[in-house]
Protein backbone atom coordinates (compact mmCIF):
# COMPACT_ATOMS: atom_id res chain seq x y z
CA UNK A 1 0.00 0.00 0.00
CA UNK A 2 1.29 3.41 -1.00
CA UNK A 3 2.13 6.12 1.49
CA UNK A 4 1.36 9.72 0.66
CA UNK A 5 3.64 12.53 1.72
CA UNK A 6 1.16 15.31 2.33
CA UNK A 7 1.41 18.90 3.47
CA UNK A 8 -1.48 20.16 5.54
CA UNK A 9 -1.94 23.27 7.64
CA UNK A 10 -3.37 22.28 11.01
CA UNK A 11 -4.45 25.02 13.40
CA UNK A 12 -2.25 27.44 11.47
CA UNK A 13 0.86 25.24 11.54
CA UNK A 14 2.16 23.67 8.34
CA UNK A 15 2.70 19.94 8.84
CA UNK A 16 4.36 17.38 6.58
CA UNK A 17 2.97 13.92 7.26
CA UNK A 18 3.45 10.50 5.67
CA UNK A 19 0.07 8.82 5.63
CA UNK A 20 -1.06 5.44 4.36
CA UNK A 21 -3.97 5.46 1.87
CA UNK A 22 -6.41 3.93 4.32
CA UNK A 23 -5.76 6.38 7.18
CA UNK A 24 -8.61 8.75 7.99
CA UNK A 25 -8.11 12.42 8.74
CA UNK A 26 -9.29 11.67 12.28
CA UNK A 27 -6.64 8.97 12.76
CA UNK A 28 -3.98 11.30 11.38
CA UNK A 29 -4.94 14.09 13.78
CA UNK A 30 -5.11 11.81 16.82
CA UNK A 31 -2.28 9.37 16.15
CA UNK A 32 0.24 11.35 14.10
CA UNK A 33 -0.28 14.90 15.35
CA UNK A 34 -1.37 14.04 18.92
CA UNK A 35 -4.41 16.28 18.58
CA UNK A 36 -6.87 14.22 20.60
CA UNK A 37 -9.62 16.84 20.80
CA UNK A 38 -11.62 15.40 17.91
CA UNK A 39 -13.07 12.09 19.10
CA UNK A 40 -13.87 8.78 17.45
CA UNK A 41 -17.45 8.06 18.46
CA UNK A 42 -18.94 6.03 15.64
CA UNK A 43 -16.47 6.17 12.76
CA UNK A 44 -19.43 6.35 10.42
CA UNK A 45 -20.62 9.94 10.04
CA UNK A 46 -23.42 9.58 12.58
CA UNK A 47 -22.29 11.24 15.81
CA UNK A 48 -20.22 14.31 14.95
CA UNK A 49 -17.67 13.80 17.75
CA UNK A 50 -14.93 13.99 15.09
CA UNK A 51 -16.08 17.27 13.51
CA UNK A 52 -13.25 19.57 12.31
CA UNK A 53 -13.04 22.45 9.85
CA UNK A 54 -11.63 21.53 6.44
CA UNK A 55 -10.86 24.67 4.43
CA UNK A 56 -13.25 26.54 6.71
CA UNK A 57 -16.21 24.15 6.52
CA UNK A 58 -17.15 21.52 9.10
CA UNK A 59 -16.73 17.87 8.07
CA UNK A 60 -16.74 14.50 9.83
CA UNK A 61 -13.02 13.70 10.07
CA UNK A 62 -13.78 9.98 10.36
CA UNK A 63 -15.20 10.12 6.83
CA UNK A 64 -12.27 11.88 5.14
CA UNK A 65 -9.06 10.17 4.05
CA UNK A 66 -5.88 11.86 5.24
CA UNK A 67 -4.48 11.55 1.72
CA UNK A 68 -7.36 13.73 0.51
CA UNK A 69 -6.36 16.77 2.57
CA UNK A 70 -3.00 17.37 0.88
CA UNK A 71 -2.70 21.15 0.54
CA UNK A 72 -5.75 21.87 2.71
CA UNK A 73 -6.20 23.76 6.00
CA UNK A 74 -7.67 21.96 9.00
CA UNK A 75 -8.86 23.49 12.28
CA UNK A 76 -9.59 21.32 15.29
CA UNK A 77 -11.03 22.28 18.67
CA UNK A 78 -7.43 22.90 19.80
CA UNK A 79 -7.28 25.73 17.26
CA UNK A 80 -10.35 27.67 18.43
CA UNK A 81 -8.72 29.53 21.33
CA UNK A 82 -6.44 32.40 20.31
CA UNK A 83 -3.50 33.53 22.47
CA UNK A 84 -4.79 31.56 25.44
CA UNK A 85 -8.24 33.20 25.17
CA UNK A 86 -11.21 30.89 24.70
CA UNK A 87 -13.35 31.73 21.66
CA UNK A 88 -16.79 33.26 22.25
CA UNK A 89 -18.49 29.88 21.74
CA UNK A 90 -16.10 28.08 24.07
CA UNK A 91 -16.57 30.71 26.78
CA UNK A 92 -20.35 30.53 26.40
CA UNK A 93 -20.26 26.70 26.76
CA UNK A 94 -18.38 27.15 30.04
CA UNK A 95 -20.75 29.80 31.35
CA UNK A 96 -23.97 28.09 30.30
CA UNK A 97 -22.88 24.61 31.39
CA UNK A 98 -22.98 23.19 27.86
CA UNK A 99 -20.48 20.47 28.85
CA UNK A 100 -21.02 17.38 30.98
CA UNK A 101 -18.83 14.36 30.11
CA UNK A 102 -17.29 16.40 27.30
CA UNK A 103 -17.08 13.69 24.65
CA UNK A 104 -19.30 15.56 22.21
CA UNK A 105 -17.92 18.99 23.07
CA UNK A 106 -15.04 19.34 20.57
CA UNK A 107 -17.37 18.50 17.68
CA UNK A 108 -20.19 20.64 19.07
CA UNK A 109 -17.86 23.61 19.37
CA UNK A 110 -16.63 23.25 15.80
CA UNK A 111 -20.18 22.92 14.41
CA UNK A 112 -21.38 25.87 16.51
CA UNK A 113 -18.38 27.96 15.52
CA UNK A 114 -19.00 27.21 11.83
CA UNK A 115 -22.69 28.07 12.19
CA UNK A 116 -21.89 31.48 13.69
CA UNK A 117 -19.40 32.13 10.90
CA UNK A 118 -22.03 31.64 8.21
CA UNK A 119 -24.99 32.94 10.21
CA UNK A 120 -24.05 35.28 13.06
CA UNK A 121 -27.65 35.57 14.32
CA UNK A 122 -29.21 32.10 14.10
CA UNK A 123 -32.69 31.32 15.41
CA UNK A 124 -33.13 28.45 17.86
CA UNK A 125 -34.38 26.25 15.00
CA UNK A 126 -31.32 27.12 12.93
CA UNK A 127 -29.05 26.24 15.85
CA UNK A 128 -30.77 22.89 16.36
CA UNK A 129 -30.61 22.12 12.63
CA UNK A 130 -26.91 23.00 12.47
CA UNK A 131 -26.18 20.66 15.38
CA UNK A 132 -28.34 17.76 14.18
CA UNK A 133 -25.23 15.76 13.30
CA UNK A 134 -23.65 16.28 16.73
CA UNK A 135 -25.07 13.83 19.24
CA UNK A 136 -24.88 14.50 22.98
CA UNK A 137 -25.81 11.78 25.44
CA UNK A 138 -25.59 13.99 28.53
CA UNK A 139 -26.92 17.51 28.35
CA UNK A 140 -30.29 17.15 26.65
CA UNK A 141 -29.07 19.92 24.32
CA UNK A 142 -30.89 22.77 26.12
CA UNK A 143 -27.77 24.28 27.61
CA UNK A 144 -25.80 23.75 24.41
CA UNK A 145 -28.42 25.67 22.44
CA UNK A 146 -28.43 28.39 25.09
CA UNK A 147 -24.64 28.63 24.92
CA UNK A 148 -24.73 29.10 21.15
CA UNK A 149 -27.41 31.76 21.54
CA UNK A 150 -25.27 33.52 24.10
CA UNK A 151 -22.19 33.43 21.89
CA UNK A 152 -24.29 34.74 18.99
CA UNK A 153 -25.44 37.73 21.00
CA UNK A 154 -21.82 38.49 21.79
CA UNK A 155 -22.87 38.01 25.38
CA UNK A 156 -19.39 36.89 26.31
CA UNK A 157 -16.91 39.61 27.09
CA UNK B 1 -7.41 3.46 21.21
CA UNK B 2 -10.02 3.60 18.47
CA UNK B 3 -13.63 2.68 19.01
CA UNK B 4 -13.74 0.83 15.72
CA UNK B 5 -11.07 -0.84 13.63
CA UNK B 6 -9.53 1.13 10.79
CA UNK B 7 -10.15 0.66 7.11
CA UNK B 8 -8.72 -2.37 5.30
CA UNK B 9 -5.70 -1.44 3.25
CA UNK B 10 -6.08 -0.02 -0.23
CA UNK B 11 -4.32 2.47 -2.46
CA UNK B 12 -5.76 5.93 -2.97
CA UNK B 13 -5.42 7.85 -6.23
CA UNK B 14 -6.63 11.38 -6.92
CA UNK B 15 -7.57 11.20 -10.62
CA UNK B 16 -6.72 14.22 -12.78
CA UNK B 17 -8.32 13.37 -16.12
CA UNK B 18 -11.25 11.21 -17.30
CA UNK B 19 -8.74 9.26 -19.42
CA UNK B 20 -6.77 8.34 -16.31
CA UNK B 21 -9.97 6.99 -14.71
CA UNK B 22 -10.82 4.90 -17.77
CA UNK B 23 -7.30 3.47 -17.74
CA UNK B 24 -7.30 2.70 -14.01
CA UNK B 25 -10.68 1.00 -14.27
CA UNK B 26 -9.48 -1.05 -17.24
CA UNK B 27 -6.36 -2.12 -15.33
CA UNK B 28 -7.94 -2.89 -11.97
CA UNK B 29 -11.48 -3.96 -12.85
CA UNK B 30 -13.62 -4.83 -9.87
CA UNK B 31 -10.70 -4.23 -7.47
CA UNK B 32 -11.11 -0.49 -8.05
CA UNK B 33 -13.85 1.60 -6.45
CA UNK B 34 -14.81 5.13 -7.35
CA UNK B 35 -15.10 7.73 -4.64
CA UNK B 36 -16.38 11.28 -4.38
CA UNK B 37 -17.43 12.33 -0.87
CA UNK B 38 -16.88 8.80 0.42
CA UNK B 39 -19.88 9.03 2.77
CA UNK B 40 -21.33 5.81 1.40
CA UNK B 41 -18.14 4.15 0.19
CA UNK B 42 -16.06 4.55 3.36
CA UNK B 43 -18.89 3.20 5.53
CA UNK B 44 -19.12 0.16 3.26
CA UNK B 45 -15.36 -0.37 3.34
CA UNK B 46 -15.35 -0.08 7.13
CA UNK B 47 -18.19 -2.59 7.40
CA UNK B 48 -16.34 -5.01 5.12
CA UNK B 49 -19.12 -4.92 2.52
CA UNK B 50 -16.57 -3.97 -0.14
CA UNK B 51 -12.80 -4.59 -0.11
CA UNK B 52 -11.25 -2.48 -2.84
CA UNK B 53 -7.54 -2.62 -3.67
CA UNK B 54 -7.74 0.81 -5.23
CA UNK B 55 -9.90 3.84 -4.40
CA UNK B 56 -10.09 6.37 -7.24
CA UNK B 57 -11.09 9.86 -6.14
CA UNK B 58 -13.06 11.53 -8.94
CA UNK B 59 -14.02 14.83 -7.38
CA UNK B 60 -11.01 16.74 -8.72
CA UNK B 61 -11.72 15.93 -12.39
CA UNK B 62 -12.32 19.09 -14.44
CA UNK B 63 -15.87 20.41 -14.16
CA UNK B 64 -16.99 17.84 -11.60
CA UNK B 65 -17.75 20.48 -8.99
CA UNK B 66 -19.36 23.07 -11.29
CA UNK B 67 -22.99 24.13 -11.53
CA UNK B 68 -23.98 25.72 -14.86
CA UNK B 69 -27.34 27.30 -15.57
CA UNK B 70 -28.66 28.75 -18.82
CA UNK B 71 -32.28 29.62 -19.36
CA UNK B 72 -32.45 27.74 -22.65
CA UNK B 73 -30.23 24.77 -21.90
CA UNK B 74 -31.25 24.26 -18.29
CA UNK B 75 -29.04 23.09 -15.45
CA UNK B 76 -25.88 20.99 -15.50
CA UNK B 77 -24.69 19.82 -12.11
CA UNK B 78 -21.22 18.28 -11.90
CA UNK B 79 -21.42 14.85 -10.28
CA UNK B 80 -19.15 15.91 -7.40
CA UNK B 81 -21.23 18.95 -6.45
CA UNK B 82 -21.93 18.64 -2.73
CA UNK B 83 -25.37 18.78 -1.12
CA UNK B 84 -24.55 22.11 0.55
CA UNK B 85 -23.37 23.58 -2.76
CA UNK B 86 -26.58 22.45 -4.45
CA UNK B 87 -28.83 23.63 -1.63
CA UNK B 88 -27.57 27.20 -1.72
CA UNK B 89 -26.80 27.78 -5.41
CA UNK B 90 -28.96 30.74 -6.52
CA UNK B 91 -30.05 29.20 -9.85
CA UNK B 92 -30.95 25.91 -8.17
CA UNK B 93 -32.91 27.68 -5.44
CA UNK B 94 -34.70 29.90 -7.98
CA UNK B 95 -35.47 27.41 -10.78
CA UNK B 96 -35.17 23.92 -9.26
CA UNK B 97 -36.20 24.46 -5.62
CA UNK B 98 -37.18 20.80 -5.30
CA UNK B 99 -33.57 19.82 -5.78
CA UNK B 100 -32.36 22.36 -3.24
CA UNK B 101 -34.93 21.11 -0.71
CA UNK B 102 -33.88 17.51 -1.24
CA UNK B 103 -30.15 18.29 -0.96
CA UNK B 104 -30.76 20.25 2.22
CA UNK B 105 -32.62 17.33 3.78
CA UNK B 106 -29.63 14.96 3.64
CA UNK B 107 -28.05 13.97 6.95
CA UNK B 108 -26.29 16.83 8.78
CA UNK B 109 -24.55 20.04 7.68
CA UNK B 110 -21.01 18.55 7.99
CA UNK B 111 -22.01 15.46 6.04
CA UNK B 112 -23.59 17.66 3.36
CA UNK B 113 -20.19 19.28 2.86
CA UNK B 114 -18.92 15.92 1.63
CA UNK B 115 -21.95 14.04 0.26
CA UNK B 116 -22.35 14.63 -3.49
CA UNK B 117 -25.31 14.38 -5.84
CA UNK B 118 -23.43 11.97 -8.12
CA UNK B 119 -22.51 9.71 -5.21
CA UNK B 120 -26.10 9.82 -4.01
CA UNK B 121 -27.45 8.66 -7.38
CA UNK B 122 -24.67 6.13 -8.14
CA UNK B 123 -25.12 4.57 -4.71
CA UNK B 124 -28.68 3.81 -5.89
CA UNK B 125 -30.31 3.53 -2.50
CA UNK B 126 -34.13 3.52 -2.76
CA UNK B 127 -34.14 6.33 -0.19
CA UNK B 128 -31.54 8.55 -1.91
CA UNK B 129 -32.93 12.05 -1.45
CA UNK B 130 -31.90 13.54 -4.79
CA UNK B 131 -33.51 10.71 -6.79
CA UNK B 132 -37.26 11.56 -6.60
CA UNK B 133 -36.68 15.21 -7.57
CA UNK B 134 -34.45 14.05 -10.43
CA UNK B 135 -37.35 11.96 -11.77
CA UNK B 136 -39.93 14.75 -11.79
CA UNK B 137 -37.37 17.23 -13.17
CA UNK B 138 -36.53 14.79 -16.02
CA UNK B 139 -32.85 14.56 -15.09
CA UNK B 140 -30.34 12.90 -17.41
CA UNK B 141 -27.19 11.21 -16.18
CA UNK B 142 -24.01 11.97 -18.11
CA UNK B 143 -21.97 8.77 -18.30
CA UNK B 144 -18.31 8.68 -19.33
CA UNK B 145 -16.55 5.55 -20.54
CA UNK B 146 -13.94 4.31 -22.97
CA UNK B 147 -16.37 5.02 -25.85
CA UNK B 148 -16.80 8.63 -24.76
CA UNK B 149 -19.85 10.30 -23.28
CA UNK B 150 -23.51 9.33 -23.33
CA UNK B 151 -26.68 10.43 -21.54
CA UNK B 152 -29.11 8.16 -19.73
CA UNK B 153 -32.58 9.27 -18.62
CA UNK B 154 -32.89 9.02 -14.85
CA UNK B 155 -35.82 6.60 -15.19
CA UNK B 156 -33.52 4.19 -17.07
CA UNK B 157 -30.53 4.59 -14.73
CA UNK B 158 -31.53 2.47 -11.72
CA UNK B 159 -31.94 -1.30 -11.87
CA UNK B 160 -32.58 -2.05 -8.22
CA UNK B 161 -31.27 -1.26 -4.75
CA UNK B 162 -27.54 -0.50 -5.16
CA UNK B 163 -27.69 -1.25 -8.89
CA UNK B 164 -27.43 1.03 -11.87
CA UNK B 165 -26.98 0.51 -15.60
CA UNK B 166 -23.33 1.62 -15.35
CA UNK B 167 -21.05 -0.92 -17.02
CA UNK B 168 -17.57 -1.76 -15.76
CA UNK B 169 -15.30 1.12 -16.77
CA UNK B 170 -18.09 3.71 -16.84
CA UNK B 171 -18.58 6.58 -14.43
CA UNK B 172 -20.84 9.58 -14.01
CA UNK B 173 -19.58 13.10 -14.65
CA UNK B 174 -22.73 15.23 -14.42
CA UNK B 175 -26.51 15.35 -14.16
CA UNK B 176 -28.45 17.53 -16.62
CA UNK B 177 -31.89 18.99 -16.05
CA UNK B 178 -33.92 20.58 -18.86
CA UNK B 179 -35.51 23.96 -18.15
CA UNK B 180 -38.42 23.55 -15.74
CA UNK B 181 -41.84 23.95 -17.44
CA UNK B 182 -43.10 27.56 -17.34
CA UNK B 183 -44.68 28.58 -14.01
CA UNK B 184 -43.86 25.20 -12.47
CA UNK B 185 -43.81 24.72 -8.74
CA UNK B 186 -42.24 21.83 -6.86
CA UNK B 187 -42.04 20.33 -3.39
CA UNK B 188 -39.92 17.61 -1.82
CA UNK B 189 -41.46 16.11 1.29
CA UNK B 190 -39.41 13.72 3.38
CA UNK B 191 -40.43 11.80 6.43
CA UNK B 192 -37.64 10.55 8.69
CA UNK B 193 -37.75 9.30 12.26
CA UNK B 194 -36.68 12.78 13.36
CA UNK B 195 -37.46 16.23 12.06
CA UNK B 196 -34.00 16.45 10.46
CA UNK B 197 -30.89 14.41 9.90
CA UNK B 198 -32.38 11.01 9.14
CA UNK B 199 -32.78 8.82 6.07
CA UNK B 200 -36.19 8.92 4.43
CA UNK B 201 -38.82 6.43 5.61
CA UNK B 202 -40.89 7.80 2.76
CA UNK B 203 -40.27 10.72 0.45
CA UNK B 204 -42.41 12.35 -2.22
CA UNK B 205 -41.46 14.79 -4.96
CA UNK B 206 -44.27 16.72 -6.66
CA UNK B 207 -43.94 19.05 -9.63
CA UNK B 208 -46.97 20.89 -11.04
CA UNK B 209 -47.40 23.36 -13.89
CA UNK B 210 -50.14 24.89 -16.03
CA UNK B 211 -50.63 23.06 -19.34
CA UNK B 212 -53.40 24.05 -21.75
CA UNK B 213 -53.27 20.62 -23.41
CA UNK B 214 -54.40 18.92 -20.19
CA UNK B 215 -58.19 18.75 -19.66
CA UNK B 216 -57.75 20.05 -16.09
CA UNK B 217 -55.40 22.82 -17.26
CA UNK B 218 -52.55 21.42 -15.16
CA UNK B 219 -50.05 18.64 -15.22
CA UNK B 220 -48.44 17.09 -12.18
CA UNK B 221 -45.54 14.71 -11.86
CA UNK B 222 -45.18 12.60 -8.74
CA UNK B 223 -42.20 10.46 -7.69
CA UNK B 224 -42.02 8.32 -4.55
CA UNK B 225 -38.82 7.41 -2.70
CA UNK B 226 -38.10 4.56 -0.25
CA UNK B 227 -41.26 2.58 -1.04
CA UNK B 228 -40.03 0.31 -3.84
CA UNK B 229 -36.70 -1.12 -5.11
CA UNK B 230 -36.29 2.03 -7.25
CA UNK B 231 -38.04 5.40 -7.29
CA UNK B 232 -41.61 5.16 -8.60
CA UNK B 233 -43.44 7.60 -10.82
CA UNK B 234 -47.21 7.31 -10.41
CA UNK B 235 -48.78 7.52 -13.91
CA UNK B 236 -52.27 6.63 -12.62
CA UNK B 237 -52.28 9.59 -10.23
CA UNK B 238 -50.70 11.88 -12.82
CA UNK B 239 -53.41 10.96 -15.37
CA UNK B 240 -56.12 11.54 -12.80
CA UNK B 241 -54.75 14.99 -12.04
CA UNK B 242 -54.57 15.90 -15.73
CA UNK B 243 -58.28 15.08 -16.07
CA UNK B 244 -59.82 16.48 -12.89
CA UNK B 245 -59.92 20.03 -11.62
CA UNK B 246 -57.34 20.73 -8.90
CA UNK B 247 -58.81 20.69 -5.40
CA UNK B 248 -59.13 18.67 -2.22
CA UNK B 249 -61.14 15.80 -3.71
CA UNK B 250 -58.95 15.38 -6.76
CA UNK B 251 -55.81 15.47 -4.62
CA UNK B 252 -57.20 12.95 -2.13
CA UNK B 253 -57.96 10.52 -4.96
CA UNK B 254 -54.50 11.05 -6.48
CA UNK B 255 -52.95 10.41 -3.07
CA UNK B 256 -54.90 7.12 -2.83
CA UNK B 257 -53.57 6.12 -6.25
CA UNK B 258 -50.02 6.93 -5.14
CA UNK B 259 -50.43 4.83 -1.99
CA UNK B 260 -51.77 1.95 -4.10
CA UNK B 261 -48.75 2.16 -6.42
CA UNK B 262 -46.21 1.93 -3.60
CA UNK B 263 -44.76 -1.48 -2.74
CA UNK B 264 -42.95 -0.76 0.52
CA UNK B 265 -41.20 -3.23 2.81
CA UNK B 266 -41.28 -3.69 6.58
CA UNK B 267 -37.96 -2.88 8.17
CA UNK B 268 -36.45 -1.64 11.39
CA UNK B 269 -37.32 1.94 10.47
CA UNK B 270 -41.01 1.59 9.61
CA UNK B 271 -43.67 -0.96 8.69
CA UNK B 272 -44.96 -1.33 5.15
CA UNK B 273 -48.46 -0.25 6.26
CA UNK B 274 -47.14 2.90 7.86
CA UNK B 275 -45.08 3.70 4.78
CA UNK B 276 -48.10 3.29 2.52
CA UNK B 277 -50.22 5.51 4.75
CA UNK B 278 -47.50 8.15 4.74
CA UNK B 279 -47.25 8.05 0.94
CA UNK B 280 -50.91 9.06 0.92
CA UNK B 281 -50.40 11.86 3.44
CA UNK B 282 -47.24 13.30 1.91
CA UNK B 283 -48.65 13.14 -1.62
CA UNK B 284 -51.76 15.03 -0.56
CA UNK B 285 -49.69 17.63 1.28
CA UNK B 286 -47.30 17.99 -1.63
CA UNK B 287 -50.14 18.47 -4.13
CA UNK B 288 -51.81 21.07 -1.91
CA UNK B 289 -48.58 22.99 -1.41
CA UNK B 290 -47.72 22.90 -5.11
CA UNK B 291 -51.26 23.92 -6.17
CA UNK B 292 -51.11 26.90 -3.81
CA UNK B 293 -47.90 28.18 -5.33
CA UNK B 294 -48.83 27.56 -8.99
CA UNK B 295 -51.99 29.57 -8.43
CA UNK B 296 -50.12 32.48 -6.86
CA UNK B 297 -49.18 35.17 -9.39
CA UNK B 298 -45.56 35.22 -8.20
CA UNK B 299 -45.35 31.40 -8.06
CA UNK B 300 -41.78 30.14 -7.92
CA UNK B 301 -40.47 28.77 -11.17
C1 LIG C 1 -24.60 9.40 8.70
C2 LIG C 1 -25.10 9.34 7.28
C3 LIG C 1 -26.34 9.90 6.98
C4 LIG C 1 -26.83 9.87 5.68
N1 LIG C 1 -28.04 10.44 5.42
C5 LIG C 1 -28.51 10.45 4.15
C6 LIG C 1 -29.76 11.07 3.85
O1 LIG C 1 -30.43 11.66 4.71
N2 LIG C 1 -30.21 11.01 2.57
C7 LIG C 1 -29.49 10.41 1.58
O2 LIG C 1 -29.96 10.41 0.44
N3 LIG C 1 -28.31 9.82 1.84
C8 LIG C 1 -27.81 9.82 3.09
N4 LIG C 1 -26.60 9.23 3.36
C9 LIG C 1 -25.88 8.53 2.28
C10 LIG C 1 -24.80 9.35 1.57
O3 LIG C 1 -24.31 10.39 2.37
C11 LIG C 1 -25.32 9.95 0.27
O4 LIG C 1 -25.81 8.93 -0.57
C12 LIG C 1 -24.25 10.75 -0.48
O5 LIG C 1 -24.85 11.64 -1.37
C13 LIG C 1 -23.25 9.90 -1.22
O6 LIG C 1 -22.35 10.76 -1.93
P1 LIG C 1 -20.78 10.59 -1.79
O7 LIG C 1 -20.18 11.60 -2.69
O8 LIG C 1 -20.35 10.59 -0.40
O9 LIG C 1 -20.62 9.13 -2.43
P2 LIG C 1 -19.43 8.08 -2.36
O10 LIG C 1 -19.47 7.36 -1.07
O11 LIG C 1 -18.14 8.71 -2.74
O12 LIG C 1 -19.90 7.10 -3.53
C14 LIG C 1 -21.14 6.41 -3.46
C15 LIG C 1 -21.17 5.24 -4.42
O13 LIG C 1 -21.15 5.68 -5.77
C16 LIG C 1 -20.00 5.22 -6.45
N5 LIG C 1 -19.53 6.37 -7.20
C17 LIG C 1 -19.04 7.53 -6.67
N6 LIG C 1 -18.78 8.40 -7.65
C18 LIG C 1 -19.13 7.81 -8.81
C19 LIG C 1 -19.11 8.22 -10.17
N7 LIG C 1 -18.71 9.46 -10.53
N8 LIG C 1 -19.52 7.37 -11.12
C20 LIG C 1 -19.96 6.13 -10.77
N9 LIG C 1 -20.01 5.68 -9.50
C21 LIG C 1 -19.59 6.51 -8.54
C22 LIG C 1 -19.04 4.79 -5.37
O14 LIG C 1 -18.18 3.78 -5.82
C23 LIG C 1 -19.97 4.31 -4.30
O15 LIG C 1 -20.41 3.01 -4.56
C24 LIG C 1 -26.07 9.25 4.65
C25 LIG C 1 -24.82 8.70 4.95
C26 LIG C 1 -24.32 8.74 6.25
C27 LIG C 1 -22.98 8.17 6.54
S1 LIG D 1 -16.79 9.55 14.80
FE1 LIG D 1 -17.08 10.70 13.00
S2 LIG D 1 -19.20 11.05 13.00
FE2 LIG D 1 -18.94 9.73 14.71
S1 LIG E 1 -21.53 16.21 27.27
FE1 LIG E 1 -21.47 14.06 27.28
S2 LIG E 1 -21.99 13.58 25.25
FE2 LIG E 1 -22.33 15.69 25.32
Amino acid sequence: MANHAITVTVNGVKERVDVPSNMTLLEMLRQRLALTGAKNGCGAGECGACTVLLDGEPVNACMVLAAEVDGAAVVTVEGLAQDGQLSAVQQAFVEEGGVQCGFCTPGMLISAHALLQRNPRPTEDEIREALVGNLCRCTGYTRIVRAVQKAAQGGVE
Amino acid sequence: MLARPGLVSFDYVRARTPGEVVQLLAEHGADARLMMGGTDLLVRIRDGAVRPRLVVDLKHLPGMRDILYQQQAGLTVGAAVTMNQLARHPAVVAHYPLLAQAANSVASYPLRNRATIGGNLCNASPCADTAPPSYVLAGRIVVHGSAGEQEVAIADFFRGPGQTVLQPGQFVTAIRFPPSPAAASGRYLKLGRNKAGDLAIVSVAVLGFPDASAPSGYRFRIALGAVAPVVLRVPAAEEWLAHHPPGAETFARAADLAAAAASPIDDVRASADYRRAMVRTLTRRGLNAVADTIAAPTGSA
